[in-house]
């Protein structure tokens, strides 16, 4: 059961690369909270009830409704407009991704280790790269914000792999989700949609030496 | 128990100066901080080398640290008051700078003794939030510009920093151990899991380079050293970078002892050699003092990290070499604010004949030019010379003839903006507008100068053992 809600994680990021409208990034932003809800309520069973209590409750409210209602409550504040503008084709992006995902399944398969399940570790680090790469290929900073939020999802989820050993590493991620979230968030929402008419990332060019 | 009263009650001093917007109150409350950082820093000289709370330990090299940091917070606080004091500011941006200010000492104070690398990770983080408040000060388009870059790249480097700290555990399991404190993993150093510990390096290494100042996440600091009030700048351009090293120096402590040693020496090598050939190229474009300043900054990050890959006398070197740094270069910013009020402008362009309006400054300028480029008398002489001593005895040759080179080009430019702005007259500037400046506010800087000549050519030998004990864990 694990394995299917982190494939279908892996099917999430896929179909994000090639999705045309920003609300679609929330949705699927949304689905990875309950994936990763459901995923911590099947693998985290030795630690403590109210340690694992604390995770659902981040993954449920925060990461699945919170965040998202939010995101799209910027949205429409800010009116930002719908497309995603991507630099590169859906296409490429699609086969980019892939690559992504069967290099680090490749990866994966070369390393020998017991203590880690190796799903876990293709899906975090696909998670990561996938994340890093709508960063670098999308020209909204709203978009920018989604692909932190994605490599956090990553980041989470192998946290999920070596959290029976050590709970305390999983609070601490949560701690990262949090802090960073509303900070980058709160940035967000109070002042850069205010000043910056339009937010692309070309209107963040001027700091320069002068 | 003096660790936690220290952190509640700065918390607490921070939060009440959030609140309150009375003058005299703010003013009390800032003295009583600087009383509790300096009776802290004592506290903990007291107790060299216990561990209190579990979690923070009182080593040489945090101790050496943390007084550096206590001794740069002072003319820091008071430089801030002067600031604000001038600027007209409103009571709400004016607690919300000076609690942002405390927090971001606290915290900085707290990483440098951490034992743990989560506490440090935690600390670090809060450092990312209130550094960010300080930059964000002035509240207009740039501001907000170099605020958000700084946070997301923060952002981005403290997950790097988590995920390192993830694979570390991972490396750990293997030696079939749960705890991820330093000493714990120096005691299991010869069964971590190479493969994992690899790659717990090189993230938590890219994570802390945002606050070093390092490639690749140099890039950030740049514009927060340029945006923040110059008081909180200079923070953001010592201290601040020695929690970097800190974070980098612990982990590297563990790597050294196990199979990866060589490996790790390249990685830095490698990203200290970029830190000094992109410095070197933005010194000679540069236009904007502050930002001349922020870059001066990398290339000495770089060759602190060349000291300790190289080994030997280097990790001496490196140690002392970060300490002086810090009095140096937050002696320069703190000297910018009198440049600024003279001149009004940041651009070498505008700025000119320094000499002639106010002789004690310009004189900072001129000794904290001579020690930031290493010159003799200055202390930053001695310990940049034994770094590249030990690169010579470490036979890296060809890379020690190209750091001169850039080494020589940075001098050149950095000496001739200094030049400029000492001696050359400027076009169009109204004599009448400038303001006479008291010489006793360029007090603090000649003490930190001046500190950092005398630690540099006459050391204590207090000082001393305490640097050769804080390398004593490198392999030699």
């Amino acid at each position: 059961m694990t394995n299917v809600l982190l494939i279908i994680f892996i099917i999430s990021l896929l179909y994000v690369s090639i999705a045309n409208r920003i609300i679609t990034y929330v949705r699927v932003l949304a689905l990875q909270g309950f994936i990763l809800f459901g995923v911590t309520f099947l693998q985290l069973k030795d630690i403590q009830t109210w340690n694992l209590v604390l995770i659902m409750l981040e993954t449920i409210v925060f990461k699945a409704v919170a965040v998202p209602l939010f995101l799209s409550y910027l949205i429409k504040r800010n009116k930002i407009t719908r497309e995603t503008e991507p630099y590169l084709p859906h296409f490429i992006s699609l086969i980019i991704i892939t690559m992504i995902v069967v290099i680090t399944v490749l990866l994966a398969n070369s390393i020998q280790d017991t203590h880690l399940d190796k799903i876990f570790f293709i899906v975090s680090l696909s998670t990561l790269f996938t994340g890093l790469y709508f960063i670098a290929s999308r020209k909204k900073i709203i978009t920018h914000v989604m692909g932190y939020l994605m490599i956090e999802n990553g980041v989470f989820v192998l946290s999920l792999a070596v959290g029976n050993e050590m709970p305390n590493l999983v609070n601490l991620g949560i701690m990262l989700d949090v802090f960073a979230s509303v900070l980058i968030l709160g940035i967000f929402l109070n002042k850069i949609g205010d000043v910056f008419k339009a937010v692309d990332v070309d209107q963040l060019s001027n700091l320069k030496d002068y | 128990m003096m660790t936690g009263f220290y952190l509640i009650s700065a918390f607490a001093v921070a939060g009440l100066i959030l609140i309150n917007r009375k003058t005299l109150f703010n003013n009390i409350l800032i003295i009583l901080f600087g009383l509790l950082q300096v009776g802290f820093t004592i506290y903990a000289c007291s107790n060299y080398k216990n561990t209190v709370l579990q979690y923070f330990t009182f080593d040489s090299l945090g101790l050496l640290l943390l007084m550096t940091l206590s001794i740069i917070s002072i003319p820091a606080l008071f430089h801030s008051y002067l600031y604000i004091s001038r600027h007209d500011e409103t009571p709400q941006s004016r607690s919300i700078y000076f609690s942002a200010i405390i927090v971001l000492i606290t915290s900085i104070s707290a990483a440098y003794i951490a034992n743990h690398i989560a506490v440090i990770w935690i600390f670090t983080e809060m450092t990312t939030l209130s550094a960010s408040m300080l930059i964000y000060h002035h509240r207009n388009k740039l501001a907000l510009e170099g605020t958000w870059k700084y946070v997301f790249i923060c952002a981005i480097s403290i997950t790097f920093v988590f995920i390192g700290i993830l694979f570390l555990s991972l490396s750990l399991q293997h030696a079939g151990s749960n705890d991820i404190s330093f000493a714990n993993l120096m005691a299991y150093k010869d069964k971590l899991n190479p493969f994992w510990l690899r790659l717990s390096f090189l993230f938590i290494f890219t994570g802390f380079t945002a606050k070093l100042g390092l490639v690749p996440m140099y890039t950030a600091g740049i514009d927060a050293k340029d945006k923040a009030p110059a008081p909180a700048g200079a923070l953001l351009a010592s201290v601040l970078m020695n929690l970097g090293f800190i974070g980098i120096f612990r982990i590297y402590s563990i790597v050294a002892q196990t199979s990866l040693f060589h490996w790790a020496n390249l990685i830095i090598f490698i990203a200290a050699f970029l830190s000094i050939f992109v410095a070197t190229v933005y010194m000679t474009k540069v236009v904007n003092i502050k930002r001349m300043f922020a870059y001066s900054g990398i290339e000495h990050m770089g060759i602190v990290m060349l000291g300790i890959a190289a080994g030997g006398v280097g990790y001496y070197a490196a140690i002392l070499h970060i300490i002086l740094h810090a009095f140096v270069k937050s002696s320069l910013f703190f000297q910018f604010n009198q440049l600024y009020r003279t001149f009004q402008s940041k651009s070498i362009q505008y700025v000119g004949n320094y000499f002639k309006y106010n002789p004690s400054g310009a004189i900072v300028l001129l000794l904290g030019f001579i020690s930031a480029t290493a010159m003799p008398p200055s202390g930053l002489f001695v310990s940049e010379f034994l770094i590249f001593r030990s690169l010579f005895e470490g036979k890296y040759f060809i890379l020690l003839i190209v750091i001169l080179l850039l080494l020589t080009i940075v001098i050149w430019a950095f000496g001739k903006n200094i030049m400029k702005i000492l001696f050359l007259p400027v076009q169009g500037l109204d004599e009448t507008k400038v303001p006479r400046i008291n010489p006793w506010e360029s007090l603090t800087q000649y003490v930190l100068l001046f500190t950092a000549i005398w630690l540099g050519l006459n050391p204590p030998s207090i000082f001393v053992e305490m640097i050769q004990d804080a390398v004593k864990i490198l392999p030699h």
